[in-house]
């Protein structure tokens, strides 16, 4: 059994009686006979260090990843290249066993690293303030609408058909609780067709994925258009990726940038954790949700961080504060903060040229296979739809079987994207070679006959 | 510092002087040096084409975004430097109420790192994922053995999503029933993420007092249910440390009511083994596994919130699950009445992952010994501190206690901050302070079960000589740190949050 409690039977035994009690159980004098737990957990007995890690070893020998199935897939989640830098700073225990930085004296370092994560974000986003993070880009996208419904006191939003269809998901399931009404806008040809928004109340907001779910560059500009019609707020969500090569989205004409962190120093993981980012226009600010660190000075004057705006949150506003968010996912943003400082200035536009360039590649060398097609001629970045002459579902098992994981089924229905299709879409990063490209090609041709 | 001044830019200095506190660190934008760079690519053999190529001039940005530019032997050093300017578990003890920041073992970081769990991409089907799979069911199936409920959803990445995620699962429960109720009970010494996700919940928080033992006043509580009260949020212990013994009552007070109880379970550390709260009539439970099952907090975050529920709510969880198959294979399945989704994917999986090492490691036996050695620490710890500093409510408590400076205060103006700031200096993490709300000057001592006795008691000879300091010694307090006290207000008058604007208000390096 792992062993994590120091105390002897002697230290037991003296503190006991120190306080004046016979046995352990005599601690939990106050909980009730009735409601003890006679005979223990139903749980096994403790294992050895090695045990464990033989166990944790053979569940992860159940799974298939990195060369066992070559990734084509995205879908919001990207198989981007982690450097040793990001891995080994990032798992520094100073860093990964911290708390929140509630006592700012002893936690400079925390600080400081989100005071340099919230000042790339910001510059990425193309927006003045950027938080410390959120949960992942559906909690960053929940989060923007609740911003946006509390600035116009407008319950309606509307929803380009291009967000990825998880965090639509995420958005209607919170909705249940703030009576938010969403409102789909339908997608013409890959992108948002906001000429298609129905009459009616106005909406708060517009949110709008660009690149969308599809992988479609959308027209933020007439999205910008559509929401000062409405005298709207503009929610755009961006990939950080992409944003290497696309113009910004407060360039744009966003209020809110939000977006999935996880493709900057995070690795696939299953899912989690990501990391939400949050960034928007100075007025705003009071109402930006979760932590945000500002710069000040000590007694004497020398520089300090601190998290500030602290009258927003949730242990001082109770009822009232503008989201519930207390921990967040500081150690994603710390190495999200850690990869951009690596790539540089030259290197995270040279990352999204990759992704492009072996997305172009791609998508030619699946468009020549007979009865493929694009599923929108829309503009696309690091990701693109297919369709195919066989359910997507059952090109990506069959290409599992020849160590491809081809990409995610994807449909379009009524103009709005769903995580369910006959479609493909399949994602290239920088670290697809031409070979594995070529590989993928001619296997999905074969499998697809 | 322009490009060719004679003065190089610090970018490659390697000194060690934020160490000693008596310098700061630049930010990583100063050590900036134009062509300078840390990263490489893989060598793919795709065809270079230009970005005009590839996308339409209009979506393409003018200037690269600048970041920094930095080598990675700079970044290496600047970000080294910051972890030297940061306290952690790791290093010592850090009594934070109701936080629960035991050790975090180091077999649940390799575990977590398997590259057979790293690499996996949350859209593999389930066929190539039975690992991750097998894993969440089994997770999901201890977490539920632990708090005695049905089913459980792992999705919830922190514990106030989880608050939320349970308080939806009320709305939809009683919706099915076909009844709208518009009030959520919490009590006044509960954690400010209870009322806030009440209102995101669609509900409105109505605050019962607790009574002078420091338990919900059951009499109060009684007065406040009606048919609009949806349920009651509740943390046992409560966040005084006190073991709620009438909860069995309140139970039967609220089920009568047609209500609900939510388990808060940032406390759920110290009675593990000893009692569940679906034995105490709990409804819906929320789980932080940053802190009783041991994930490292990552300097707040990331954590995991999963909620677990009893039979009659199972249908309602946000899905898609992990489900055994009969053949003992797994696959995914949504409830029939699924609240929906509350995170882009599985939840925090890899901190999913760390618990279940954990879990592993401790077994049953394991988890009670957790309890047992949480609840005897903090019981210790307020002994010793008997007759130096107020405890409002003196009795047997849990994992954690409240002190309070405020006889002190009145003494010699000693209040709860200059105690936690001056434990700084002693080389101790500082106790929550000013919670709850309901006691005057708190201090919110939780020293966990993983601190030895030697440990917990220097800790308390620190608290006690700090008690006995003359009047005003507090207030200089911390000095030893790698900054004096902070200027919060500064920081909230002045906004800063971005180097961009540190330079926009004259700050340079």
């Amino acid at each position: 059994m792992g062993n994590f409690v120091p105390h002897t039977d002697r230290d037991i035994e003296m503190m006991l009686a120190d306080i004046g009690l016979d046995t352990l159980d005599d601690l939990f004098a106050a909980v009730p006979e009735a409601l003890r737990l006679a005979g223990g957990l139903d749980l096994p007995a403790g294992m050895s260090e090695p045990d464990v890690a033989a166990e944790m070893e053979r569940l992860a020998g159940l799974n298939r990843a990195g060369s066992d199935l070559v990734c084509f897939a995205g879908a919001g989640a990207y198989d981007h290249e982690v450097p040793a830098a990001t891995r080994r700073l990032a798992s520094r225990s100073e860093f990964v066993t911290a708390y929140t930085p509630y006592q700012p004296e002893v936690a400079q370092g925390v600080l400081q690293a989100l005071f340099e994560y919230q000042t790339m974000v910001a510059r990425l986003a193309g927006l003045p303030v950027a938080n410390a993070s959120l949960y992942d880009g559906a909690s960053a996208a929940v989060e923007a609408v609740n911003l946006a419904v509390g600035a116009k006191r407008r319950q309606t939003v509307w929803v380009g058909g291009g967000l990825h269809p998880h965090w639509r998901q995420v958005l209607a399931t919170f909705a249940s609780g703030t009576g938010h009404r969403l409102v789909d806008i339908p997608l013409r040809d890959g992108v948002t067709d906001w000429s298609a928004a129905p009459d009616g109340e106005a909406p708060a907001c517009l949110l709008v994925a660009s690149p969308n779910y599809l992988g479609a560059v959308e027209d933020l500009a007439a999205a910008r258009a559509a929401a000062d019609r409405h005298d709207a707020l503009l929610v755009a969500a961006f990939d950080p990726v992409s944003a290497g090569l696309l113009r910004s989205p407060g360039d744009l004409g966003a209020d809110v940038a939000v977006g999935e962190g996880q493709p900057l120093g995070t690795p696939l993981s299953f899912g989690g954790p990501y990391l939400g980012l949050f960034a928007c226009r100075a007025e705003q600010v009071r109402r930006l949700p979760g932590r945000l660190v500002g710069r000040t000075v000590d007694r004497e004057g020398r520089p300090a961080y601190v998290t500030t705006l602290r009258a927003r949150e949730q242990d001082i506003r109770r009822e009232r504060a503008t989201s519930n968010v207390c921990t967040n996912q500081t150690l994603i943003a710390v190495a999200c903060m850690i990869q951009l400082a690596w790539l540089g200035t030259a290197g995270l536009r040279e990352l999204a040229l990759r992704c492009a360039r072996g997305t172009r590649y791609a998508r030619e060398a699946l468009l020549s296979i007979p009865g493929v097609s694009l599923l929108a001629s829309a503009p696309t970045l690091r990701e693109f739809a297919v369709e195919l002459p066989v359910p997507a579902q059952v090109a990506v098992e069959r290409m599992a079987e020849e160590g491809y994981l081809a990409g995610v089924p994807v449909g379009v229905e009524g103009g709005v994207v769903r995580d369910e299709g006959d479609a493909l879409l399949v994602a290239v990063t920088e670290r697809r070679t031409r070979a594995e490209i070529d590989g993928f090609a001619a296997c999905l041709e074969k499998v697809v006959r | 510092m322009p490009a060719g001044a004679t003065s190089p830019a610090p970018g490659g200095r390697a000194w060690s002087a934020p160490l000693s506190g008596r310098h700061h660190e630049p930010t990583v934008f100063e050590y900036s040096s134009p062509g300078r760079r840390a990263c490489s690519f893989r060598t793919t053999g795709v065809p270079e084409w230009d970005p005009d190529e590839l996308l339409p001039a209009e979506h393409l940005r003018a200037e690269p975004a600048e970041l920094a530019e930095v080598s990675e032997r700079d970044l290496v050093a600047h970000v080294t430097r910051l972890t030297h300017r940061q306290y952690s578990v790791d290093l010592g003890a850090y009594p934070l109420g109701s936080c629960t920041m035991k050790y975090n073992p180091k077999l649940c970081d390799d575990a977590a790192s398997l590259p057979g769990l790293t690499g996996v991409h949350p859209a593999t089907p389930a066929a190539q994922a039975q690992g991750w799979l097998e894993l969440l069911w089994s997770l999901s199936d201890a977490l539920c053995r632990v708090t005695g409920m049905h089913a459980a959803t792992l999705q919830p990445p922190a514990g106030a999503a989880g608050e939320l995620t349970g308080l939806l699962l009320m709305r939809a429960w009683h919706a099915a029933r076909g009844e709208t109720r518009r009030k959520v009970i919490i009590p006044d010494s509960a954690h400010g993420t209870n009322p806030a996700s009440v209102t995101l919940g669609g509900y409105e928080t109505v605050t019962v007092p607790s009574d002078r033992r420091g338990l919900v006043d059951l009499d109060a509580l009684r007065a406040r249910l009606d048919a609009d009260v949806a349920g009651i949020m509740l943390t046992n212990p409560n966040t005084l440390g006190l073991f709620e013994e009438d909860i069995t009552a309140i139970a039967t007070a609220v089920h009568s009511a047609g209500g609900l109880l939510y388990y808060d379970g940032a406390n759920l550390n110290a009675i593990l083994g000893v009692t569940r709260p679906g034995d105490m009539g709990f409804d819906i439970v929320h789980m932080n596994l940053h802190k009783t099952f041991a994930v490292p907090h990552g300097g707040g975050g990331p954590g995991a919130g999963p909620v677990a529920v009893s039979e009659r709510l199972a249908e309602f969880l946000p899905g898609p699950l992990p489900s055994r198959r009969p053949d003992g294979t797994f696959e995914w399945r949504t409830p029939a009445r699924s609240i929906g989704r509350v995170h882009s994917w599985h939840g925090n999986a890899l901190a999913l992952a760390r618990a279940w090492s954990y879990i592993l490691s401790a077994g049953g036996d394991g988890l009670r010994g957790v309890a047992d050695a949480a609840v005897l620490n903090a019981n210790w710890l307020r002994h010793r501190l008997r007759g130096v500093y107020d405890l409002p409510y003196d009795r047997p408590n849990m994992h954690e206690f409240v002190a309070s400076t405020a006889s002190l205060k009145k003494q010699k103006g000693l209040r709860a901050v200059d105690v936690a700031k001056r434990l700084l200096e002693e080389g101790f993490h500082a106790p929550t302070v000013y919670f709850p709300l309901i006691v005057e000057e708190a201090l919110m001592i939780e020293p966990t079960e993983t601190e030895s006795l030697e440990t917990v008691a220097a800790l308390a000879d620190a608290l006690i000589a700090i008690a006995g300091e003359e009047a005003g010694v507090g207030e200089s307090a911390p000095r030893t740190t790698p900054v004096g006290r902070v200027d919060e207000a500064l920081a909230a008058r002045r906004l800063i949050p971005t180097w961009d604007a540190a330079v926009a208000a004259g700050e340079t390096a």
